[in-house]
C-alpha cells in the first residue's frame, strides 16, 4: 500500500446524514473484478441525470470541488453494506479523507485498509470545517497524519485522535497479511491446541 | 470475573493481543461468495499465497444469480464473468462449492445455519454485512470487506479491536400478532441507524426464548441497520435442536461434548455490559418503514411524520428528502399507501417459516391485479421443503411468481429489480434510495405483512384480509 503523506487539498461540504455504501456506489457497479475504475461511478445517483448527464447542482460536480480531496461529511458516514467498493471508488475520484462525527465499522475498517483515511472529530469541529470547505475561493485543508492535526486556511488547528496501529500501517504504506504472518509459529499452535479440545471445529 | 457470551468468544479466540488492545483472532467460518470475492483472490495470486484453511470456507454464488430460467445461465455478461470467476477460484484453491445449480445453492445466510456450517461459539466471517445473521447461535458473526476477505482466506485469522458489549433486553412478551421483523425494525426505529456503532449487541429476554431459530436469525440479521456489526443471543435447547443432525454439525461423541461446551457460552449473571437498552415488548405493535432509512418507521396504523415538527435542520433536511423520494404526504395514513411489488424473500426472511406464514395469509386469495408479487425462497432446500408441503401451489394459484433461490430483489443485482417509482412491500432489510432499482421505492415489512399488502394492492395489516 502507497504510504500516507502529509497533503493539502480541497476539501468540500457534504452535510448529508447516514450516507449509506448503496448512495457511495451503487449495485450496478459491483459486478467489477478488479478493484480500479469506480471513481466515475462514485455517487452515480446524485451526481447524474437520468439522461447520463453531471447534475449541476451536485456539489462535486462544481468548481473547485470536482477535484476534491477531502470530504467534510455528515454523520454515520458509510453505513449499511460491506463493500469495499465504496472505499475504492472514493479513492479511485481522488478522496484521500473524510472528516466527519461518525462513520459506520466496515467502512471506516475498509478505508484504512485502502489508504483513504476517515477522521473522527467533535460536532463543532466538524461544523467549523463545512464552513471552511464551504468558501469556493480558498477551501483547502492541510492533512498530517504524523502529528495528528488537520490545519484549516485560517491558520487554526484541529487535533485528532487516531488508533495508533492503524496510524503506523497508514504512515508505513503496511501490508496486513504480511505482518500477520510474522505471527505463524502462534497461529500454528492455537489451531492445533484448538483441535485437541474442540476437534469438531 | 463475569463474562459476557462475547467476552466468551472473544477470549477464546484470540492469538494475539498488542499493548494497544489490536488483535489477531482466530476465524473458524469464512463463507465466500461472488460479488466482494474475485479482488480477494487475485491478491491471493498476486503474492503467491494459499487459502490457509478451504475446509473452513464455504462458497456459493447467490447475489447475482438468475432466479427465473436458471438452466439457460447469466444473462447479464458482468454478472455471468463475476460468478464464472467465482467457480474458477474455488476450483484453483480447492474451496468447498454450491454451484449455481446445486439443491443446497442459495443465499450465503441461509445456508450456513441450514448445513449446520454456522454453530454456536464461533467466530464467523463473510464479505457481507448480513453475516450478523449468524449471531442467533450465539456466534460472533460479521461482515468485512474484500481486503479482509484476502487475509482471512490467506491467515485464516483477522486484526480486530475488541468491540463494546451493549445488551438489548426484552422484557415482557410480544402480541401473539407481532413478529421478529416487528421487533427488530421497532428496536432499530428506538436506538437510530448507529445506535450499535462501535458495538456487539446480545439481544436477551424471554420473549427470545420462544423464538425459533428462524425468527432469531431475522432480529441478529438486523443488526447492522442499528448500526452493530455484530448481533448475539445466547445458545439453548431450540438451538442445539435446529443444528442436530445437520450434515456439518458435530456427530455422536463430537455432538455430545459440543453441546457441553456449547451451554458454558451464555453471559454469566452479572456480566458486565458497556450499553444496555431496555426494550418493553408489549408496547411493540406491527412495524414497518415509511422512509429510505431503516430506522424510519411506523406502526401498520400510523401516519407519515410531519418533518415541520422535528427542531434539527439536518434531521428535518432528511426527513423532507424521504418524504419526497418515498412520493408521500405528511399525516398520511400508512395503510392507504398503495403499492405495486411484493417481494418476499432475502437473508431476513426467506427461510421455512417466513413462507409458511406469507403462505398462511396467501390461502385461498388473490394477488391484486395492479400487484407484481414474487417469492424467492433463501436456498434449494428451502424451497423443496415448500413445495413437499405444497406452499408453491397456494402461491402460484394466488398469482405469485415462484423463483429460484437467491439474493434478488433485496439489492436488484440481477434481473430483479423495481422500476422508476415503482414502490415495494418488501421482507428484505434495506430501503435506502435506489436499493432495489433506481428509483424504486421500499418499505419493509413481515412476511405476514407482505403477503396482506399482495391481496389488497395496499400496505395492510394481516387481521383485515382474514
Amino acid at each position: 500500500m502507497e504510504k500516507f503523506n502529509t497533503f493539502k487539498g480541497i476539501a468540500a461540504p457534504f452535510n448529508i446524514l447516514n450516507v449509506d455504501t448503496d448512495k457511495i456506489i451503487p449495485k450496478q457497479f459491483l459486478t467489477t473484478i478488479k478493484r480500479t475504475g469506480l471513481g466515475k461511478h462514485v455517487f452515480d445517483e446524485m451526481r447524474y441525470k437520468k439522461d447520463g448527464s453531471e447534475n449541476p447542482n451536485f456539489v462535486l460536480n462544481q468548481k473547485p470541488y470536482d477535484k476534491t480531496n477531502i470530504l467534510i461529511a455528515g454523520d454515520n458516514f458509510g453505513c449499511g453494506s460491506s463493500r469495499e467498493h465504496a472505499p475504492w471508488a472514493l479513492k479511485d475520484f481522488g478522496i484521500k479523507c473524510i472528516i466527519s462525527t461518525s462513520f459506520a465499522d466496515i467502512f471506516y475498517n475498509n478505508s484504512f485498509k485502502n489508504g483513504l483515511l476517515p477522521i473522527m472529530v467533535t460536532k463543532d469541529e466538524r461544523d467549523a470545517l463545512l464552513e471552511d470547505a464551504k468558501d469556493k475561493e480558498n477551501p483547502e485543508i492541510e492533512i498530517d497524519l504524523e502529528n495528528q492535526e488537520i490545519r484549516r486556511p485560517n491558520g487554526g488547528k484541529i487535533k485528532f485522535k487516531i488508533d495508533p496501529f492503524r496510524k503506523k500501517c497508514l504512515l508505513e504504506g503496511l501490508d496486513d497479511i504480511g505482518l500477520t504472518e510474522l505471527h505463524e509459529n502462534k497461529i500454528k499452535s492455537f489451531e492445533e491446541s484448538r483441535s485437541i479440545k474442540h476437534p469438531w471445529l | 470475573m463475569s463474562k459476557t457470551l462475547y467476552d466468551k468468544i472473544w477470549q477464546s479466540h484470540l492469538i494475539n493481543e498488542q499493548d494497544d488492545g489490536t488483535s489477531l483472532i482466530y476465524i473458524d467460518r469464512h463463507l465466500v461468495h461472488e460479488v466482494t470475492s474475485p479482488q480477494a483472490f487475485e491478491g491471493l495470486r498476486l503474492s503467491n499465497r494459499k487459502v490457509n484453511s478451504p475446509k473452513r470456507t464455504l462458497a456459493v454464488a447467490d447475489h447475482n444469480v438468475p432466479t427465473l430460467d436458471r438452466e439457460l445461465g447469466i444473462k447479464e455478461e458482468d454478472s455471468r464473468i463475476q460468478v464464472e470467476e467465482l467457480d474458477k477460484n474455488v476450483e484453483e484453491f480447492q474451496i468447498p462449492y454450491f454451484n449455481m445449480n446445486d439443491t443446497r445453492q442459495g443465499i450465503v445466510h441461509v445456508i450456513g445455519p441450514e448445513q449446520g456450517f454456522t454453530q454456536p461459539g464461533m467466530t464467523i466471517v463473510c464479505g457481507d454485512s448480513h453475516t450478523a445473521t449468524h449471531g442467533a447461535f450465539g456466534s460472533l458473526a460479521f461482515g468485512i470487506g474484500t481486503s479482509e476477505v484476502e487475509h482471512v482466506l490467506a491467515t485464516q485469522t483477522l486484526i480486530q479491536k475488541k468491540a463494546m458489549n451493549m445488551l438489548i433486553n426484552i422484557t415482557g412478551n410480544l402480541d401473539k400478532i407481532v413478529t421478529s421483523k416487528d421487533l427488530i425494525l421497532y428496536i432499530i426505529g428506538k436506538i437510530g441507524t448507529a445506535g450499535g456503532t462501535g458495538c456487539v449487541i446480545e439481544y436477551s429476554g424471554n420473549a427470545l426464548r420462544d423464538m425459533s431459530m428462524e425468527s432469531r436469525m431475522t432480529i441478529c440479521n438486523m443488526s447492522i441497520e442499528a448500526g452493530a456489526r455484530a448481533g448475539m443471543i445466547a445458545p439453548d435447547d431450540i438451538t442445539f435442536n435446529y443444528l442436530y443432525e445437520k450434515p456439518m454439525a458435530p456427530k455422536n461423541e463430537d455432538w455430545d461434548k459440543a453441546v457441553n461446551w456449547w451451554k458454558t457460552l451464555p453471559s454469566d449473571s452479572g456480566a458486565k455490559f458497556d450499553k444496555i437498552v431496555d426494550i418493553d415488548a408489549t408496547k411493540v405493535t406491527q412495524t414497518i418503514t415509511w422512509g429510505t432509512s431503516p430506522e424510519e418507521i411506523v406502526s401498520i396504523d400510523g401516519t407519515v411524520p410531519n418533518p415541520d415538527k422535528i427542531s434539527d435542520e439536518v434531521k428535518q433536511n432528511k426527513i423532507k428528502r424521504s418524504i419526497e423520494y418515498m412520493g408521500l404526504t405528511p399525516g398520511q395514513k400508512i395503510s392507504d399507501v398503495e403499492i405495486n411489488t411484493v417481494f418476499i424473500g432475502s437473508c431476513t426472511n426467506s427461510r421455512i417459516e417466513d413462507i409458511r406464514s406469507a403462505a398462511e395469509i396467501i390461502k385461498g386469495k388473490k394477488v391484486s391485479t395492479s400487484v407484481k408479487a414474487l417469492v424467492v425462497p433463501g436456498s434449494g432446500l428451502v424451497k423443496k421443503q415448500a413445495e413437499e408441503e405444497g406452499l408453491d401451489v397456494i402461491f402460484k394459484h394466488a398469482g405469485f411468481e415462484w423463483r429460484e433461490p437467491g439474493c434478488s430483489m433485496c439489492l436488484a443485482m440481477n434481473s430483479d429489480k423495481l422500476n422508476e417509482g415503482d414502490r415495494c412491500a418488501s421482507t428484505s432489510n434495506r430501503n435506502f434510495e435506489g436499493r432495489q432499482g433506481k428509483g424504486g421505492r421500499t418499505h419493509l415489512v413481515s412476511p405476514e405483512i407482505a403477503a396482506a399488502s399482495a391481496i389488497t394492492g395496499k400496505l395492510t395489516d394481516p387481521r383485515n384480509v382474514t
